[in-house]
């Protein structure tokens, strides 16, 4: 088992002709994932790493059934690209894009829930499942292995360092999610925690969390209430109030975002918080008890 | 980006919000002719931070000789690290009452916010939380005047008054949707003969919506250093230590910093050079931390869709062109790791693989730690 990606989901990409598109598409493919179709306006008929395109989500759907979408247009179209797909039936988008304008990100996030949708992103890296041999996002495909852990991020290469340590510890991953770097994003950290809560193959959980908004506080009222253990590692402890750290949401504004904060909530609901990354493996073994 | 006082009020009074008379003043002289036009004045200075009035930053003048003497000792000083280069002179206000009101975005209930309180003229971070009334906004419906009844219910505002409010609450939403603000803030809204005014306001544009905006004036807030790096497409904040500090993605960039700090160095910078930035890129932020003369550098990468080989050739590529006089740590792990190790050992850089052991030596050669 696994959360939110499941080995068997027919995925489509939106924007499959760019370079990313093309490049992640062969990537995704190598890894397992079924990439069934990919969009782009115009190019119908031709094939990209021998998966076809259709000039539209509706034309994907109706000849692949597909139920997921990865979206690489630009930030400008991706509320376009966005609906298009919700529209359309897709129930798993993920949005890879940064620079996304927040109000679309509202509408986007608004009409998901409206559908009963789940989004992943924007400013993402995606979501991996390495049991199941499946993936959406720009992840390397090397550095996972199927185990246990859920691992839940809001940072990309971050997360990598992380999941790879995993890895080489001998704490392979059930899924690893990145929620994204933006302000307004689909997921949450306790919308992911509670689909981990409910996933039987899941023992434990990483949350990588960093500066900005109060995602963490919110989560640390959950995390009371969840049965599994929980190491995390928060960036930003250097970081100066005022000033956006790379990511849009990455900012301590008006005193709110801080790491002492996080820390401290998430301290308080019983979550082992380490000081820095090379820690999370090792607290995690030592918290299974291995 | 956020938008100067002036700015902001122009659009509000352009969405029909009423604003106290006022002009630009870059020069004493302005000053002067602003207050023989407009009378009795308050000389605020236009700068990009709160609590400008307790820094000194706002001065009243009567008459317009004592205007010529404010704007002197106003412009060009110091206010909190920003230096004041314009004036905003506005009417005097004989106001009854402060209010606050502001639309922002809230990130956890990915929902507008609309709060307002009664007792406005401070920061509302400072307020007590019951005295302010808060309403998130449904998106697909957005702001009509009941929902500014009711606040101004929960106010306590006299039945007039909450008319106007209501009437101001859905100009001051139109304002944050149309405009793509991250925040658009009226604080005091001045009770002046029964009406409201927007006596001070904060306007902050989304980054990423300006493309969109075309007609905004371009506001710079950063250093010409960061201003530099930002042309070039990187995230990069300038900071007071002295190791300069690049890695590939914005968490990794902050875990970094993060690391040095652990060890007892202190880092120069944020600089994340892109989750898959290539040769020429990661070449041009190289070469801007070599410019900033630090005590040493560390790049730090973990390699996915960055690729450890153009790392390799991008440092190479700054060492021949302009040389880096400076103690250099790497650390490369990842895709194509092979590779780009082979070809800083062939210039005599040895990579390290850990970062902790990175981090910590790059603050050994910095002469710094513990």
């Amino acid at each position: 088992m696994a959360i939110l990606l499941r080995g068997e989901d027919r995925i489509i990409v939106q924007g499959v002709t760019g370079n990313q598109g093309r490049f992640h598409t062969r990537q995704m493919l190598d890894y397992g994932a079924q990439v069934v179709g990919g969009i782009s306006p115009g190019k119908a008929g031709q094939t990209v790493e021998g998966v076809p395109v259709f000039d539209t989500v509706r034309q994907a759907v109706q000849a692949t059934t597909a139920t997921a979408s990865i979206v690489f247009v630009p930030a400008a179209f991706a509320k376009d690209a966005a609906f298009e797909a919700l529209e359309n039936g897709i129930r798993l988008l993920v949005l890879i894009p940064e620079h996304i304008a927040v109000q679309d990100s509202i509408d986007i996030v608004t009409r998901a829930q409206d559908l009963g949708a789940v989004v992943i992103g924007p400013n993402t890296f995606g979501l991996i499942t390495p049991g199941e041999h499946t993936k959406m996002g720009i992840m390397p495909n090397h550095i996972y292995k199927p185990g246990k852990i859920g691992v839940v991020a809001r940072s990309g290469t971050l997360s990598y360092e992380i999941a790879f340590s995993l890895s080489n510890a001998g704490l392979g991953q059930s899924t690893v999610v990145g929620m994204g770097g933006d302000p307004v994003v689909g997921q949450t950290f306790i919308s992911v925690l509670k689909a981990f809560h409910h996933d039987p193959e899941t023992e434990a959980v990483v949350m990588v969390g960093e500066i900005g908004g109060s995602a963490e506080e919110e989560a640390a009222e959950y995390i009371q209430t969840l049965h599994k253990p929980v190491v995390a590692y928060l960036a930003g402890r250097s970081a100066p109030a005022g000033k956006r750290m790379g990511h849009a949401g990455a900012i301590i504004e008006r005193g709110r975002g801080t790491l002492e904060s996080k820390e401290r909530a998430l301290s308080a609901a019983g979550v082992r918080v380490v000081t820095m990354p090379w820690e999370v493996a090792p607290a995690m073994r030592e918290m299974l008890g291995q | 980006m956020k938008q100067y006082e002036y700015m902001a009020k122009g659009h509000l009074s352009r969405q029909g919000i009423k604003i106290p008379p006022g002009q630009v003043a870059d020069t004493p002289e302005e000053a002067r002719n602003a207050v023989a036009e407009i009378g009795p004045a308050a000389l605020k200075a236009q700068v990009l931070v709160g609590g400008r009035g307790k820094a000194g930053g706002i001065k009243f003048a009567r008459t317009p000789d004592e205007a010529h003497a404010v704007a002197e000792s106003i412009l060009g000083m110091d206010l909190k690290g920003y230096r004041v280069d314009r004036l905003y002179v506005e009417g005097k206000l004989d106001i009854d009452q402060e209010l606050y009101v502001s639309v922002t975005t809230d990130r956890n209930v990915k929902a507008p916010l609309v709060m307002a309180s009664a007792q406005g003229g401070m920061e509302i971070e400072e307020l007590a939380n019951e005295l302010i009334v808060r309403r998130h906004v449904n998106p697909r419906v957005g702001v009509m005047p009941y929902l500014g009844r009711e606040m101004a219910q929960a106010m306590g505002l006299t039945p007039s008054l909450s008319r106007e409010f209501a009437d101001l609450l859905v100009r001051l939403y139109r304002i944050y949707r149309d405009l793509d603000a991250e925040l658009v803030e009226i604080n005091p809204l001045a009770v002046v003969d029964g009406h409201l005014v927007a006596a001070d306001a904060r306007l902050n544009i989304d980054d990423s919506a300006l493309y969109r905006h075309p007609d905004l004036p371009t506001v710079v807030e950063g250093s010409a250093l960061e201003e530099k790096v930002h042309a070039l497409g990187l995230a990069y904040v300038e900071l007071e230590g002295d190791i300069a500090v690049m890695a590939n993605g914005a968490g990794m960039a902050m875990a970094t910093l993060d690391a040095i700090q652990y060890y007892g160095g202190k880092p120069a910078n944020f600089l994340d050079a892109g989750g898959g930035a290539t040769v020429e890129p990661t070449a041009q932020a190289l070469g801007v931390l070599v410019d900033m003369h630090p005590k040493a550098i560390f790049i730090n990468i973990f390699g996915g869709i960055t690729r450890c080989d153009d790392v390799a050739q991008a440092i190479v590529q700054v060492r021949r062109r302009q040389g880096i006089p400076v103690p250099l740590v790497v650390r490369l792990v990842g895709t194509n790791e092979r590779e780009g190790v082979a070809l800083l050992k062939g210039e005599g850089i040895a990579a390290f693989s850990e970062m902790s052991a990175a981090a910590q030596r790059v603050v050994e050669l910095a002469g710094e730690g513990r």
